[in-house]
């Protein structure tokens, strides 16, 4: 009896304590003050917003944030910011995703890349920022990245930084084995087997594989894989004429062994980058920042080049990477939030991010003469900028990405990268992809059409 | 204990020797362990060379770490992995491992402190409270409790983690320490080595003792019992202390704010940074800080040592 | 009265096992689109992974993990424990305690510094590789990849089993021995018939573990999957299935199925192996 009684009075405590929990986490849950209510804003409520003591959270990697915060906060001390590097590309979406399914804990801006962006437009997680007075800012921006946010009629962001392709290459090796810079991606080739005939430890470039590097090589050689109609219709073509252009030249450097086998990324690409294994990198414009910092070791040998093509003379290059800012649709500071997005994307924070090696996607910053002539150390004084600000300007138009890129992005080493392991025909890794992202997409709903 | 006089089972044919009368007191069977005094075995070359073999194979990624953590960001990348390269910095990469970032490691590793010492040591007391309950107790679905906990540890983590998710989200949870705490206080093994451990060691006849006395089950429990079960406690301890040091999968999904994030997930993080545009590379930093992670425990390990032996063995007799 | 001892760790253990896993369950019987929002499917989600080929290859693959790598390791992990429990090896406490140590290395940095030994160019293989002008196994490619991962785990695990079995051996009476002793049974003979026998229970029960562990594996692959992206596939464990369905694609629903077809599964199997070691006891 006593223990039936000490049992009931234990198990009665739990289920109060329990029923409180569960009571407090509801009432802290709900309670939607009035002020985010309503969608939109006029510039002098954003002014007011800026000036009221309030908290934003802003998740983002990109290391340029910091010193845009700081600044930021110091032009508007009434506006705290908690700036949050939450994961970096696909885990930080994940996280960004997960608290959208779950109702809460998104945070009030967030750092999305161009290539994720039609998935949380279309998933309605943003805000779309016409509504407060964005469209003005459209001529501030280049043409792709201002195409990239401006989706379906809506403004889902604003551009922070552009990844126009470019060619950085090792000066020093390429004198060593008498290789002159090629401009063509024929004489791409004959580069690499010219390089890794006098040094077989030598490779024009490394690959492995890897999903964004794939688009924007489809994008330069004029393909278009992913085509959007309305919200609910995709095709999916991964095998158009753009896609055999880049195959025809891919697959010689991969049959022939002329692609490192070191992955992207990794502390044994640095040291190739370093070291002169990895002659080459096709990559976007933001890539001297991270050179300076992870081969520091071969500082004054690198220089940069514009891509080669596949026409002589016809310039042409892609947008690899870059993102920009957006506000969620759970922020309860959206006109705070949407202040801060003037600052930091705009030409206060863009001439922050330049300075901090951002490259730019404002057309001020692209242009002033100071960033063109800025001779880089790093870069044994080249006037690197000339380089890439010519290539934002060959960006091929008319490139879109997926309403599911992040989900295609991650089956990539599934399909494609099988091709590369086994070194076979990179057209049936594309297939591959192709089958398997259309089969994603009718499973969730879309009406999907591919060749 | 009486003694043997002659073998349990002789099924060899054998020269007979007089066997050693021994007489001893000691209510507990004499373990292997208290041999020692009997015979002395030469040591075998043989199987030094083959035990230090496994050594080596235990300690070279070790190995690997501590040298790796004297080498600088740009000599890491150029010199040979298991020796040391021409500087020595490893005090200057442990002052940037701690002082990097406004020292956000030395606020992961309290971080991991508060965890491990919250969650572990929940986890050691409900398992002991529990697994105590489970050896000394009779009560209806008590066969119950012990298939289900099992049952529950098949299950993959995976499969719990977004349901887990979810629901601490509509509780609010997510992003506070105590979505990392909370999941770290179930520790099955523990509750089976307790049951084990209490099921040997805590003789009824003193609780009964204690009843008797007219003292309460939880009064015998913490004055009597407890100290009865000290080395199974402490082998849990032990365990939980090190699952929750190294908890990495769950954190990383329920904290987004790299101000609760605990070592493993922090290190991690700082891992990534050099896959980002303009991030800046620091394996040097990641490195140092996996070294000083691991050291902490190293350390716990040797100090509790001697409860291993005491501690797990019961909760094998089984 | 036990209730009140038990409550505790069985409250706790609702909150954090019971109610994910009814959760679970309930999230496999719904389907959610991007385009269409949640629907009821009823089994749908269950038969569609009971076709689906990724599933059965993870599912093969972690089979084939389990009874290539819980053997070596067992074995290794007892070879260990017998050696220090034979009294004949100098140094056993600093033995002990090396073989232990991996233990409680964490899995991030465990596979950080193995996927340094793996490196095809500037790692231990291929350092050595250089030296001695060999051409090595590449530890990361699809091939070997799953070798590799074996490596990592007995690497990290010998010790904790090695640990069990050597307490275990601990507690046997030394009467046995000394019965031993007298018939003139020599050393392979005591392990056989005396050792062997007596750990029995913690053999099964570090079996099962094992097992246990084996379709969970998640940890080492995932993180090694940065390095070697071709290698390891999305769907390489059950494990990193459900996870990368849950994360990368958002199909809660259906990675909730497959989760719970792979702890029904696991169940199955531990309960098997459980039966299969007391009948030999009987």
């Amino acid at each position: 009896m006593k223990n039936n009684h000490r049992f009931r009075r234990v198990a009665t405590a739990a289920l109060a304590a329990s029923l409180l929990v569960g009571g407090l986490a509801a009432c802290s849950g709900s309670g939607t003050p009035a002020s985010a209510g309503a969608e939109g804003a006029s510039a002098e409520d954003i002014a007011k917003a800026l000036d009221t003591e309030t908290t934003l959270t802003v998740w983002g990697w990109a290391p340029q944030l910091e010193p845009i915060v700081k600044a930021f906060e110091a032009k508007y001390p009434k506006v705290h910011v908690n700036l949050e590097n939450v994961g970096t590309g696909n885990a930080h979406y994940t996280k960004l995703q997960n608290a959208v399914k779950a109702g809460s804990g998104a945070p009030d801006v967030a750092q999305i890349e161009y290539n994720a962006l039609p998935q949380f437009a279309l998933s309605e997680a943003l805000v779309d920022l016409k509504e407060f007075g964005a469209e003005e800012l459209k001529d501030n921006y280049t043409e792709s990245t201002w195409g990239s946010v401006n989706l379906n009629g809506g403004v889902y962001a604003l551009p922070q930084d552009s990844g126009p392709m470019a060619m950085f290459y090792r000066a020093d090796v390429f004198e060593k084995h008498g290789i002159s810079v090629p401009t063509t991606w024929d004489e791409y080739v004959e580069a690499g087997k010219k390089l890794h005939t006098a040094d077989p430890k030598a490779y024009i470039t490394s690959d492995t594989g890897d999903a964004g590097f794939t688009t924007s090589m489809i994008w330069q050689a004029g393909g278009k894989p992913y085509t959007l109609d309305g919200s609910t219709k995709v095709a999916v073509d991964l095998q158009d004429e753009g896609a055999r252009k880049w195959t025809g030249t891919w697959n010689q450097l991969l049959k022939n062994d002329l692609l490192s086998p070191v992955t992207s990324w990794s502390d044994e690409w640095y040291k190739g980058l370093s070291d002169g294994s990895i002659a080459t990198l096709i990559i976007g414009a933001w890539m001297p920042a991270n050179l300076e910092s992870g081969a520091a070791g071969a500082s004054g040998q690198w220089r940069v080049a514009p891509m080669p093509t596949y026409e002589k003379g016809a310039a042409a290059t892609a947008e690899n990477g870059g993102g920009g800012d957006a506000v969620l649709k759970q922020s309860k500071n959206k006109a705070a939030a949407y202040g801060f997005l003037q600052f930091a994307n705009g030409p206060e924070g863009a001439k922050i991010h330049a300075a901090n090696g951002g490259f730019p996607s404002t057309k001020a910053d692209l242009e002033s003469e100071s960033f063109l002539n800025a001779e880089n150390a790093y870069f044994g004084g080249q006037k690197i900028n000339e380089v890439l600000v010519q290539a934002s300007k060959d960006v091929v138009p008319g490139w879109s990405y997926l309403p599911f890129q992040t989900y295609a992005n991650s089956i990539y080493s599934d399909t494609v990268g099988q091709a590369y392991g086994s070194k076979g025909d990179l057209n049936d890794g594309l297939k591959a992809w192709q089958d398997a992202t259309a089969k994603y997409g009718q499973q969730q709903g879309f009406t999907v059409t591919t060749k | 204990m009486s003694v043997r006089l002659s073998p349990a089972h002789s099924s060899d044919t054998s020269p007979t020797t007089f066997p050693e009368v021994k007489t001893r007191r000691s209510p507990a069977p004499r373990l292997n362990s208290q041999r020692r005094g009997v015979t002395r075995k030469r040591s075998s070359i043989l199987l030094t060379i083959l035990m230090g073999v496994m050594a080596v194979y235990a300690l070279l990624p070790l190995f690997w770490l501590l040298v790796n953590s004297t080498k600088t960001q740009t000599s890491l990348f150029s010199s040979f992995g298991l020796w040391f390269s021409g500087d020595f910095a490893l005090w200057d990469n442990i002052v940037g491992t701690l002082t990097y970032n406004d020292g956000e490691f030395l606020r992961w590793l309290a971080n991991t402190v508060l965890y491990v010492v919250v969650g572990a040591g929940g986890a050691t007391f409900l398992a002991t409270l529990a697994g105590y309950g489970l050896a000394k107790f009779d009560f209806p679905g008590k066969r119950g409790v012990f298939a289900v906990v099992l049952g529950a540890v098949a299950i993959p983590g995976t499969a719990l983690a977004v349901p887990t998710f979810l629901m601490f989200s509509q509780m609010g949870l997510t992003n506070t320490p105590w979505s990392v705490i909370i999941p770290s206080l179930i520790s099955p093994f523990g509750l089976y080595l307790v049951w084990i451990y209490a099921l040997e060691s805590v003789p009824t006849e003193v609780l009964e003792a204690a009843r008797m006395d007219g003292a309460g089950e939880f009064r015998t429990f913490f004055t009597i019992s407890l100290r009865m079960l000290a080395p199974g406690f402490i082998t849990v301890l032990l365990f939980t202390v090190v699952a929750t040091w190294n908890n990495y999968f769950l954190p990383l999904i329920m904290l987004s704010q790299s101000t609760w994030y605990p070592l493993t997930v922090g290190l991690n993080s700082w891992n990534a940074q050099a896959t980002t545009a303009g991030g800046e590379a620091i394996y040097n930093l990641v490195i140092t800080g996996s070294f000083l992670t691991i050291v902490p425990i190293v350390g716990a390990f040797l100090f509790l040592q001697r409860f291993w032996q005491s501690g797990l063995s019961a909760g094998s007799v089984k | 009265m036990g209730w009140a001892f038990v409550g505790p760790f069985m409250g706790v253990f609702l909150l954090v096992f019971v109610a994910p896993v009814l959760y679970a369950f309930y999230l496999s019987l719904f389907q959610n689109q991007m385009v269409g929002g949640d629907k009821f499917v009823g089994g749908a989600n269950y038969l569609q992974a009971l076709a689906d080929p990724q599933f059965w290859d993870s599912v093969i693959r972690v089979v084939v993990f389990l009874v290539v790598q819980v053997p070596i390791m067992l074995f290794l992990a007892l070879f260990a424990a017998l050696a220090l429990d034979s009294g004949r090896l100098r140094a056993s406490s600093f033995f002990r305690i090396s073989v232990f140590l991996p233990y409680a290395v964490p899995a991030v940095v465990a596979t950080l510094m193995w996927g340094f030994i793996y490196g095809p160019r500037f790692g231990l293989f291929g350092s050595i590789n250089d030296f001695f002008g060999l051409n090595l196994a590449e530890p990361l490619s699809s091939s070997w990849i799953l070798a590799s991962i074996g490596n990592i785990n007995t690497w990290e695990f010998t010790g904790y089993n090695m640990l069990i079995f050597y307490s275990a051996l601990k507690v046997i009476p030394a009467e046995l021995y000394e019965a031993a002793n007298l018939d003139g049974a020599g050393t392979f003979r005591v392990i056989r018939s005396i050792k062997l026998p007596s750990i029995r229970g913690a053999i099964g029960i570090a079996s099962i573990f094992s097992v246990i562990g084996s379709f969970q594996l998640f940890n080492e692959p995932n993180i090694l999957k940065a390095l070697a992206p071709n290698s390891i596939s999305s769907y390489f464990t059950p494990n990193m299935y459900a996870f990368n369905l849950s994360f990368a694609g958002q199909q809660f629903n259906y990675a909730a199925a497959i989760s719970i077809i792979m702890g029904v599964l696991t169940v199955i199997v531990a309960y098997v192996v459980q039966l299969s070691g007391s009948r030999k006891d009987a």
